[in-house]
């Protein structure tokens, strides 16, 4: 560390992220109703809940992809100004989406170019914004893939012939690559298997502790939420029943429902 | 100048649109020439081809096309292929012009695929069949995505074909369709000439349009316009080079086509451009192979 003091130390700077009262309805059906919540720099939040409870909706919400009814998300950009993200004219919300945010999915044939090469991948954010140098583009799509236990000569394979866990593992390097501050995961380790999942999930906590991300983990596993998450937040029917340290809810969950979901998680 | 054609046809209105159709193109043909290399919407006729054979350039033709006009038509640097006989003969027909072969003379030149080895004057249009005007297309096949790309001018994907390029070759292995960037704003596809040509589209003295008939889109280049090539900083555009020269009138700074000649391997390469061959062996140039 160097001895400089940051806002985030000083505790001065507010949350990077603030949602607050977000709401979608299609129909009668409220998919997220009335959610809200602050993330600061370096924490991550976990967001469970089971299928249909509104956490993907959520994820969408929070980055701009799906129109919110009501609420609002502001998020401080790197010059320490907060601005509500709706205010932002589309290409600087682009911009902003390639560079200081990441969004890993669920499924990887929509978050990669599944006809590009793993390196073509990691390297279109640089691009996007101004790198002209391919030996440069080169050399820091391979220490990416490095950082995330991909294979060097790899590098000029596509997606396509990846396995499930070294798609997520490529889709992670491929958002990581421009130093992003926020990363949104939509249920990153579901569809592969246990082992996989541990390994994944290894690489996932090491760079967030490296990189000091905020994190916002949208998971169905318990087990996820405990080992990545520093606060859980729970949903049901698109509303926050319960919200707390991780620790704290899963531990002693006080709603009804978090009790049932912790008490139904299989222990080997 | 060709007398081949037969007498004009009667019925038809002067170069085969109706003038309200004319007017339509000449309005997008205004607006493109307002904002290069952006691609411009219209409504595109049935013309009476099959779409891939120029319905786009023959429309925009026809509506620049004046009585005095000279129309030379060319189909991959040939002004005696099929493509390049048949539209002359069709506006030969419906508006009666002049047309000729030689690149001096014409004031108006539709190319499928090259652009002529005689520099253009600025009292010449050159008119561009497209079959895919979307760059984009192939790595961002939405629609609506790609007209965002351009809007807000994020090009960095291109960037992601030409990387792709050289991670599987070694070098930039695109050879024609080489995308480009139009006075600094939109990146546009120069149709599928050869990368050879693409020099030749920067600080043109001639107006560069293009019309693509089945995806309704017209785009130009304004005279003296900058046309740059895309490229990355330790791999700079390149043009093809041919370690010969064309095997009849012995020119050495062109694009030439390899003609094959018998079953036993023996080819010749010669000028892909026609006209400019003849007129060369007309002053007197020849090649090793010039009969």
């Amino acid at each position: 560390m160097t001895g400089e003091i940051t806002g985030e130390m000083t505790g001065v700077s507010g949350p990077l992220l603030d949602v607050r009262g977000l709401t979608k309805r299609y129909g009668p059906r409220r998919a997220c109703d009335g959610v809200g919540f602050t993330l600061h720099p370096g924490e991550v939040l976990a967001v469970v809940g089971e299928s249909g409870s509104g956490k993907s909706t959520l994820l969408g919400l929070i980055a701009g992809e799906i129109a919110a009814d009501a609420g609002t998300v502001s998020y401080r950009m790197r010059d320490g100004v907060t601005r509500e993200l709706a205010a932002l004219g589309a290409a600087e919300r682009r911009a902003l989406m390639r560079t200081d945010w990441g969004f890993v999915r669920q499924d990887a044939t929509q978050g990669l170019r599944m006809a590009v090469s793993a390196g073509g991948n990691v390297g279109e954010r640089l691009m996007g914004v101004g790198a002209r140098h391919y030996g440069r583009i080169r050399a820091e799509a391979l220490d990416w893939l490095a950082r995330v236990e991909i294979d060097a000569d790899r590098v000029d394979d596509p997606p396509t012939r990846f396995s499930g866990g070294m798609r997520q593992r490529l889709q992670i390097a491929r958002n990581l690559v421009t130093a992003p501050r926020l990363v949104l995961m939509d249920e990153p380790t579901s569809g592969l298997d246990v082992s996989v999942q541990a390994r994944l999930l290894d690489t996932i906590r090491g760079l967030v502790a490296e990189l000091g991300l905020a994190v916002i983990i949208v998971t169905h596993d318990l087990a996820v939420a405990r080992l990545l998450s520093h606060r859980v937040l729970v949903m049901r029917g698109g509303r926050v029943i319960e919200t707390g340290l991780t620790d704290q809810v899963l531990d002693d969950p006080q709603a009804a429902y978090t009790q049932l979901l912790v008490a139904s998680v299989l222990t080997a | 100048m060709s007398a081949a054609s037969a007498l004009p046809e009667t019925g038809y209105n002067f170069a085969y649109l109706d003038e309200g159709t004319k007017r339509m193109i000449r309005r997008a043909i205004l607006k493109a020439v307002a904002v290069p290399g952006y691609q411009v919407p219209f409504a595109a006729r049935e013309m009476p081809m099959p779409y891939g054979w120029g319905t786009g350039g023959v429309q925009v033709t026809a509506a620049i096309l004046g009585a005095s006009d000279v129309l030379k038509v060319i189909d991959q640097g040939a002004d005696d292929t099929t493509n390049a006989v048949s539209i002359r003969r069709f506006f030969g027909r419906t508006a009666g012009v002049a047309t000729t072969t030689r690149t001096c003379e014409a004031s108006v030149i539709q190319t499928r695929h090259r652009i002529p080895e005689t520099p253009l004057t600025e009292d010449q249009i050159l008119v561009y069949q497209v079959p895919i005007p979307e760059p984009l297309r192939f790595l961002e096949p939405r629609e609506t995505e790609t007209r965002q790309l351009h809007a807000l001018g994020e090009y960095g994907l291109m960037h992601v074909k030409l990387y792709e390029d050289i991670a599987r070759h070694g070098h930039i292995a695109t050879t024609y369709a080489y995308p480009v960037e139009v006075a600094g704003r939109y990146v546009m596809d120069p149709s599928p000439t050869p990368k050879f040509d693409n020099p030749k589209m920067d600080d043109c003295p001639a107006l560069q349009l293009f019309g693509a008939g089945r995806e309704k889109r017209i785009y130009a280049v304004p005279p003296y316009t900058r046309v740059r090539s895309l490229d990355f900083e330790d791999h700079p555009f390149r043009v093809q080079s041919f370690d010969r020269p064309c095997a009849l009138c012995g020119a050495a700074d062109v694009y030439l086509d390899e003609v094959v000649l018998d079953d036993a391997g023996g080819r010749m390469f010669v000028c892909s451009d026609t006209d400019h061959c003849e007129a060369r062996r007309a002053a007197g140039h020849a090649g090793e192979q010039a009969a």
